[in-house]
């Protein structure tokens, strides 16, 4: 979607909200689901009948008549599902943002929620059974039999090409983790409250993906979920809270990616997929990598977060460590990242809950505000947005 | 348990799935002791991971054709934690570049972590996997390994 000079051709978010984040929810994924959009309705002020269009992501377990049958939704007239799992997860703004600049939705819910640590678990390894040719699954089959089984495994394998191409190692990773841990430290929404790291922490913690990976350089896995709600602009300005823009969304899905790798690709010490949100993003906005006072860029992994860096421009190839070893990341620096903690040290919603703090940013209500929100980037790799401030 | 040809000991790693009949003739030639792969019978392009149509030029005939089993390493990591399925020791998961000009997952035997590097010369060979099928993993064709 593109930019639009008229007020009831743009979208805005409108309204975020989301669950407490924990390791057993005690209900059903439907009722996390209901109650973050339910949540994420009152924040905006507008009544849960009143939604005609409803985005998620693959590998979400609710369905949306599931859903309109708890929110008393009367006339759905759109609905739609991103691949790439979390990896594609902010491709649901460009999804929400489009219906919306057509004219063919008012009110549109973005949602994640899932029970994934007291239900299920992402991080334990998959084998045969989780294989099937739909779904983004079918790439198991290349892997599974070779002992790669699990998602950390798939992308240390695709890092440690970026790693040895740029001397980097894992200690340069563990700058990361502890840079978000010191923003979960002080959010009260954080699974990490009040529990920073020091590097040492990072560095004794098991190995997972040697010479790659180690426990702290992985995601939680968490039960929660969190909802967006958007509507066009000349609306969200008479609503309760500061409307937030999105001024550019899009998915990317480079030649031969698979759901979270590009194995297949050219060159893996580069990621194709970024740098093709990024170019998109900043060719419909004219905006660059100068204009972001701040970054939510998916953290499943430490190393897709230095490889970010790279492809959306904010140092060059190969300077994603020094980038990091200097600060830049962290309160005060060039570019706060994942200024809630990430799915590191926030929880993992599945990038959705980093969405979320891309909004807070820019209304200036996070827990960790960023001074002088003008423009904050989301990426989930896969996708990508950027967010900004009305001018109005 | 099976024991392969180097002497390490192996739980029966997990078969192939048959995911889809685009990729069942893959499993079936690792069976025979054979690396195949598809060959676009119009433009003679190939590639992997199979597919039912070629990516450049839309045919979708194509030859199986076998292919030599000689590569490079590109990238590896070790599967160390949480332990996969149908394995006793950790392996070490590779990214071959073969000559032809495909990559693919596997694994490689016989060189310890630390004497991996990118460029290490292998050879594909077949190890069994579960229910009496077999997969194929690579291993170095030197003794050296790369230097530590
Ligand atoms: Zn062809």
């Amino acid at each position: 979607m593109s930019l639009s000079r008229n007020p009831d051709r743009q979208a805005a978010v409108v309204g975020i909200g989301q669950t407490e984040f924990s390791k057993a929810s005690g209900r059903s994924e439907l009722q996390l689901a209901a109650e973050c959009i339910r949540s994420a309705m009152a924040d905006a002020g507008i009544a849960p009948a009143e939604i005609d269009g409803m985005v998620t992501f693959s590998l979400d377990n609710n369905d949306e008549i599931g859903l309109g049958r708890c929110l008393g939704i009367e006339n759905l007239n759109f609905s739609s599902r991103v691949p790439n799992g979390g990896l594609g997860s902010v491709g649901t703004l460009a999804h929400a943002a489009a219906v919306i600049e057509s004219g063919l939705c008012e009110v549109v819910v973005i949602w994640r929620a899932m029970n994934e640590r007291s239900q299920y678990r992402f991080g334990q390894p998959m084998v045969n059974q989780a294989i099937a040719p739909g779904g983004g699954t079918g790439f198991m089959e290349w892997c599974a039999p070779f002992g790669a089984q699990t998602p950390a495994s798939w992308i240390a394998l695709g890092a440690q090409r970026y790693m040895s191409t740029y001397g980097v190692d894992n200690e340069d990773f563990g700058r990361i983790a502890v840079s978000q841990r010191q923003y979960a430290a002080t959010n009260p929404a954080a699974w990490f409250h009040g529990k920073p790291m020091r590097l040492a922490d990072h560095q004794q913690s098991r190995w997972v993906a040697p010479p790659v990976l180690r426990l702290l350089d992985c995601c939680q896995e968490s039960d929660g979920g969190v909802a967006l709600v958007l509507t066009r602009l000349s609306r969200a300005r008479h609503l309760r809270q500061p409307p937030v823009r999105v001024l550019a969304a899009t998915q990317s899905m480079p030649f031969d990616t698979e759901v979270a790798t590009n194995f297949y690709h050219g060159d893996l010490a580069r990621m194709v997929e970024g740098e093709a949100t990024a170019r998109r993003l900043y060719a419909l906005t004219g905006l660059g990598p100068q204009h972001m006072q701040a970054a939510m860029l998916y953290d499943a992994f430490t190393p897709l977060v230095m490889m970010q860096l790279e492809a959306f421009g904010f140092c060059g190839p190969g300077e994603g460590r020094d980038f990091v070893r200097d600060g830049h990341l962290g309160p005060g620096g060039r570019l706060p990242v994942n200024t809630h903690g990430g799915l590191l040290s926030e929880a993992y919603i599945h990038g959705v809950n980093s969405m979320a703090e891309g909004v807070r940013q820019v209304r200036g209500s996070a827990a960790n505000p960023v001074p002088g929100v003008e423009h904050v980037l989301l990426s989930s790799c896969f996708a990508g947005a950027i967010l900004g401030r009305d001018q109005n | 348990m099976t024991t392969d040809r180097q002497g390490s000991l192996n739980a029966s790693r997990p078969a192939a799935p048959a995911a889809s009949g685009d990729s069942a003739f893959f499993w079936a030639g690792a069976d025979r002791g054979e690396l195949l792969a598809q060959s676009c019978a119009d433009c003679g392009r190939l590639r992997h991971p199979p597919r039912p149509m070629c990516p450049h030029c839309h045919g979708t005939g194509c030859r199986v054709v076998a292919l030599s089993g000689r590569g490079t390493v590109y990238s590896w990591i070790v599967a160390a934690h949480p332990a996969p399925h149908g394995f006793d020791a950790p392996p070490v998961v590779v990214l071959v570049e073969l000559e032809e000009g495909v990559r693919i997952v596997s694994n490689i035997e016989g060189v310890p972590p630390e004497r991996m590097c990118h460029g290490l010369p292998v050879m594909v060979a077949f190890v069994p996997a579960g229910e009496g099928r077999q997969v194929p993993v690579f291993r170095p064709r030197s003794e050296e390994g790369c230097a530590p």
